[in-house]
């Protein structure tokens, strides 16, 4: 059973409604094909069919920076515990962790680097306008 | 030298725990091969011939004493007491042991060292001009900008998973030193009207099996938004890159595929976005960067010392020696290219001893160049002729800079995995073969290089000269190339690609068709400030091909003898 991880904490799910709301998005979907109609959606998944795969990387940012999604932003497929950092420092919140992965393990990832130069979703001002401040 | 700050040190000392916790999972059966390829590719750990190859990066070439004698402990310690320099100024480690790398690791990160995204499809370390921050015609100090790129590119979180590796390099002065037109991204300081900085944009550059010479994106970006304009490139680049065909991946086949019009047009339209965001450089940035570089206490010295009028000293200083924007003070290069020994290949021992030579002749700084070799950039005039004894008693002081025998040569098939034929022996033939110096001072500026396969980290397609290594039904022959040009170093001859000029050759007969070009060059040169790449791109390569193989009529004679032998 793959392990869900959801604001930081491993997570149960229960059965998806038949009428949930959520769209899923390859590595060559545009996010803007979407782009209209994120504000009536539950979940957007992104999906990482290779752990190589660094598409949805973009996508994420697209989608929290350019068009302003504000729900669940999910990486499922290949997701292992070594690219949670940047899967989260790009905006997504929720992770299907594939088959193998140890859970317990995989929060601890969150924590591989303490901070990052770059500008991102996580941290919107690059880190030296906040060393200017 | 740029010192780290806390936070700088953090994140390195963060990289070499992850890493180690990597190591450990992959020796525990809990991470695939493939998976462990992936990671530590990114941290330059090749699995190579005979054993890992660990690539550690020297940030855009720069090095301290401090840092020398650590790469000299480690190769001592981990290592079989030596260390190669590459073409990307970087140092490898050819013997590691893949169980020892999380604390080689950690004993270069007490010392502000890494091996973080040395290889693997990732953004690599910067590169730049050796003579950066002392050249007479800087327009900029590289390095501060090279800095700001080194710490944007480091674990970037969208740009961790390129389709491809991303190489990039900057020129902060008028010629260009860095090859920039060969490189994925490639900046060139300008100044505009009002003396603002900034930079032309050149994309898609690249070596490899598909060379191609990049373009020029933008003629003037303001320094303000290198960071978003990057960020915009980068992007467009990470979604359309093609990642189904390793050999298409690089950005140059996107640029070429999609056009380089209309690449731009996609690029700044995703800087459109981007553009006055939170990238955008501010003064302070700038001006922090620029405090945390040590710089050289230059005291005020005689700018016309009498030298000594010694034999093989007036050649050196001729070749080995360049001038400084300070008065008084120059930039020698200690050459690594001595006959018999690998191209950019130095023991511990010597590492040791450049170290001390650094201390005590340039500030405890040096430079490693793309041509192999170390740089120390702040010596006094007055002490040339001293550390020339020195350097020489070291063998670092052969007086071939920029001569045929200054060849840039990859590991090739000795130790490389990707080869198909050997560098190192063709080198050192060659150098044998060239070893009279007068003969080498006539003929005068060439770059030879060499690369044992077609990734072309020997740089041969921009050598004046360029020697491939093709595998031929399981044996090792050399394509023969000429006309390549690393970039602007001399008004007027920008950078190109040389032409393969005919069918290869065995081994042993490269010294022999070297020589033939060079013969054809010697006859067909209008004087000697004409060097051999201005005469191939006067008169074409056929001059040249009919030396080597006969003309035409001859070659089809020959053609229909062997046809009617066989």
């Amino acid at each position: 059973m793959a392990t869900l991880i959801k604001g930081r904490r491993v997570i149960v799910e229960s059965a998806p409604s038949p009428e949930a709301k959520v769209v899923r998005l390859e590595p060559h979907d545009d996010p803007a094909s979407i782009a209209g109609r994120l504000a009536k959606l539950e979940r957007v998944e992104v999906n990482f069919p290779k752990f190589g795969d660094g598409r949805g990387y973009s996508i994420a940012r697209l989608l929290r920076e350019r068009y302003g999604y504000r729900g669940e932003l999910r990486a499922v497929g290949q997701v292992g515990r070594d690219q949670l950092y940047y899967l989260e420092s790009c905006g997504f919140d929720a992770f299907l962790l594939r088959d193998g992965e140890d859970p317990e393990e995989a929060l601890a990832a969150f924590n591989d680097f303490s901070e990052s130069y770059q500008a991102s979703v996580a941290r919107p001002m690059p880190l030296f306008r906040r060393r200017a401040k | 030298m740029y010192t780290y700050d806390e936070i700088d040190q953090r994140l390195v000392d963060e990289r070499v725990r992850q890493f180690r916790d990597q190591t450990r999972r992959f020796l525990a059966g809990q991470l695939s091969e493939e998976e462990f390829r992936a990671l530590r590719l990114r941290n330059g750990l090749y699995i190579q011939r005979y054993a890992p190859m660990l690539r550690i990066a020297i940030p855009y070439g720069l090095l301290s004493t401090v840092q020398l004698r650590k790469l000299s402990e480690i190769a001592r310690k981990y290592d079989r007491a030596y260390g190669h320099f590459s073409t990307r100024q970087n140092l490898q480690l050819n013997w590691p042991k893949l169980e020892q790398v999380p604390d080689i690791l950690a004993e270069l990160a007490t010392v502000q060292m890494h091996a973080i995204q040395t290889s693997g499809n990732s953004f690599r370390n910067v590169t730049t001009d050796h003579l950066a921050g002392v050249a007479q015609d800087e327009i900029v100090d590289s390095f501060v900008w090279c800095e700001i790129i080194r710490q944007w590119s480091t674990f970037h979180p969208e740009f961790s998973y390129l389709p491809r590796k991303f190489k990039f390099a900057v020129n902060g002065a008028k010629s260009d030193r860095a090859a920039v037109a060969v490189h994925d991204i490639g900046l060139h300081a300008v100044r505009n009207a009002e003396n603002e900085i900034g930079f032309k944009v050149l994309v898609g550059g690249g070596l490899g099996r598909t060379p191609m010479i990049g373009f020029v994106i933008r003629e003037f970006l303001p320094w303000q938004h290198l960071l978003s304009y990057v960020e915009a490139i980068l992007r467009v680049y990470n979604r359309y890159g093609r990642r189904d065909n390793i050999h298409k991946a690089r950005i140059k086949i996107l640029v070429k595929e999609r056009g380089p019009e209309k690449f731009r047009d996609e690029v700044e339209a995703e800087w459109a976005h981007l553009k006055d965001g939170p990238s955008t450089l501010i003064r302070e940035e700038i001006e922090r960067i620029e405090g945390r570089f040590t710089r050289p206490q230059y005291e005020k010295v005689s700018s016309d010392p009498v030298f000594p009028s010694v034999p093989g000293f007036d050649a050196w200083r001729k070749r080995n020696v360049q001038a400084h924007k300070v008065p008084g003070y120059a930039a020698v290069t200690l050459s690594l290219k001595k006959t018999g020994v690998p191209p950019g290949d130095v023991t511990s021992d010597q590492m040791d001893a450049i170290a001390d030579l650094a201390d005590r002749y340039s500030f405890g700084e040096l430079r490693v160049t793309h041509e192999q070799n170390l740089v120390l950039a702040d010596v006094r005039q007055s002490d040339l002729a001293e550390l020339w004894r020195e350097a020489r008693a070291l063998g670092l002081a052969t007086p071939n800079l920029g001569l045929l025998t200054n060849i840039i040569a990859c590991p090739g098939g000795d130790f490389c995995a990707l080869a198909n034929a050997k560098s190192i022996p063709v080198a050192e033939a060659i150098q044998r073969r060239f070893d009279d110096l007068d003969y080498l001072h006539d003929i005068g500026e060439l770059d030879l290089n060499i690369s044992g396969c077609m990734n072309a980290c020997g740089h041969h397609h921009v050598g004046h000269i360029g020697i491939l290594g093709v595998d031929k039904n399981g044996e090792e022959w050399y394509q023969i190339e000429i006309g390549g040009n690393q970039g602007e170093t001399r008004p007027g001859r920008g950078a190109s690609l040389g032409k393969v000029i005919g069918p290869s050759f065995a081994r042993a007969q490269v010294p022999d068709v070297i020589e033939r070009l060079i013969d054809c060059y010697l006859e067909k040169r209008d004087s000697e400030a004409e060097r051999f790449v201005d005469v191939v791109h006067r008169i074409g390569v056929e001059p040249f091909k009919e030396q080597v193989y006969g003309n035409a009529d001859q070659r089809a004679s020959r053609h229909s003898r062997e046809r009617a032998l066989a």
